[in-house]
């Protein structure tokens, strides 16, 4: 029960993107096709969960145990940087055609304000191993939700007559803001 | 390019938020009053001057390859500095502000600056960059925030002077989208007329 109350609440309630604005330049950078937003949500599914776990456990076993807190932000940053690096070694060798299909946007990913905010959101509310697996999860999911939609909606548009200081990121920024709005009306399933 | 240029550019020509479009996550999340806003501008400026003027200290001595992890591990050290700084002397800012302090190492503005300036310039021209583009980054931010606090609860700076609730969603999530959306809309209007 305490997990789905997790996944509902980070996939639909707390949106990463729509509610807690986080990952908000790849949003507005590869949402133009549902292609691409799949493929980008995939690498970030990824990278989330393996991140969420190695920055747990390094906070438990390494920063924790020698009393080095405030050293938090950059081993995480620094653990992102060498797991991405690691993820795109390895699809490279392993499956050649995963790695055409995310290899692109595996670069991207270390700048990504969703994982490090992920990372640093499962200390800040204390979830064990597992819990803070099935958040950063289901936050990707969510990351996933609202990129696919905006793709979506993003290829509809093309073909609508919009004013021209409105084309590309004005247009998408106020699109996000209506479905900020949407999305605002799941709150309340869960406390 | 002279020095005045330098510093100037960040402000509406080259201004990171609302031409460059980068550094938006922070930009959407902290401009819920202006006060946040304007805090978090100046702690990004705080972090963009230093990390702007060690790394064109250091851009001869780190070799090519392991530039970018070296930028990061310089910048995240700035943003533990500032990260401490405020929670010592500014709780209340800290508070509201919360995640978005540690993330300013992923914010594309502070990277981008020490990627595509400070490593190629003097070290004083590199601190005027960083100055300008952080003065861009809190003037943006703080006209986000003051918009969005005028018609979300009619007060600026936390002083209210127009009666009633205002409009609630412009605090909330979506109207940071609207807002943002329509202020680069404007700019794009403005830089073509």
């Amino acid at each position: 029960m305490e997990y789905i109350l997790i996944i509902i609440s980070a996939v639909f309630i707390n949106n990463v993107v729509l509610a807690q604005f986080l990952g908000i330049c790849p949003f507005l950078g590869v949402s133009n096709k549902v292609e691409t937003a799949l493929g980008m949500t995939g690498a970030v599914t990824f990278v989330i969960v393996l991140a969420t776990m190695v920055t747990y456990l390094v906070q438990t076993y390494v920063l924790d145990k020698l009393g080095i807190a405030f050293m938090q932000t950059i081993t995480f940053i620094l653990v992102i940087a060498a797991l991405v690096q690691m993820v795109e070694i390895i699809l490279k060798k392993v499956s050649k055609s995963l790695y055409q299909a995310l290899g692109i946007f595996l670069p991207l990913i270390t700048t990504n304000c969703a994982v490090l905010g992920v990372a640093i959101l499962v200390i800040k509310k204390d979830y064990n191993l597992i819990q803070g697996v099935v958040f950063g999860a289901s936050t990707a999911i969510g990351f996933g939700l609202a990129l696919v939609i905006l793709a979506g909606i993003r290829e509809q548009l093309e073909l609508a007559d919009i004013p021209k200081g409105m084309k590309g990121v004005p247009i998408s920024l106020i699109i996000a803001g209506i479905l900020a709005m949407a999305f605002m009306g799941f709150t309340g399933i869960v406390k | 390019m002279n020095q005045i240029n330098v510093l100037t550019k960040g402000f509406i020509k080259e201004n990171p938020i609302l031409v460059l479009v980068l550094g938006t996550c922070p930009t959407l999340a902290t401009t819920s009053s202006s006060m946040n806003g304007m805090g978090m501008g100046i702690a990004t400026t705080f972090v963009l001057v230093g990390s702007n003027v060690v790394i064109s200290m250091l851009a001869d001595l780190i070799p090519d390859k392991v530039r970018i992890p070296a930028f990061v591990v310089i910048i995240a050290s700035f943003v533990t500095i500032v990260d401490l700084l405020m929670q010592a002397y500014v709780p209340g800012l800290y508070d509201k502000l919360g995640i978005f302090i540690p993330l300013i190492v992923v914010n594309c503005i502070v990277l981008g600056r020490a990627e595509a300036f400070a490593s190629k310039n003097s070290v004083f021209s590199s601190m005027l960059d960083g100055l300008g583009m952080g003065l861009g980054f809190t003037m943006a931010l703080g006209v986000l925030g003051a918009f969005r606090e005028i018609v979300g609860s009619g007060s600026i700076f936390g002083f209210k002077f127009i009666p009633g609730d205002g409009i609630l969603i412009f605090i909330l999530a979506p109207g940071a989208f609207i807002a943002l959306g329509y202020l680069i809309a404007l700019i794009n209007k403005i830089k073509k007329a």
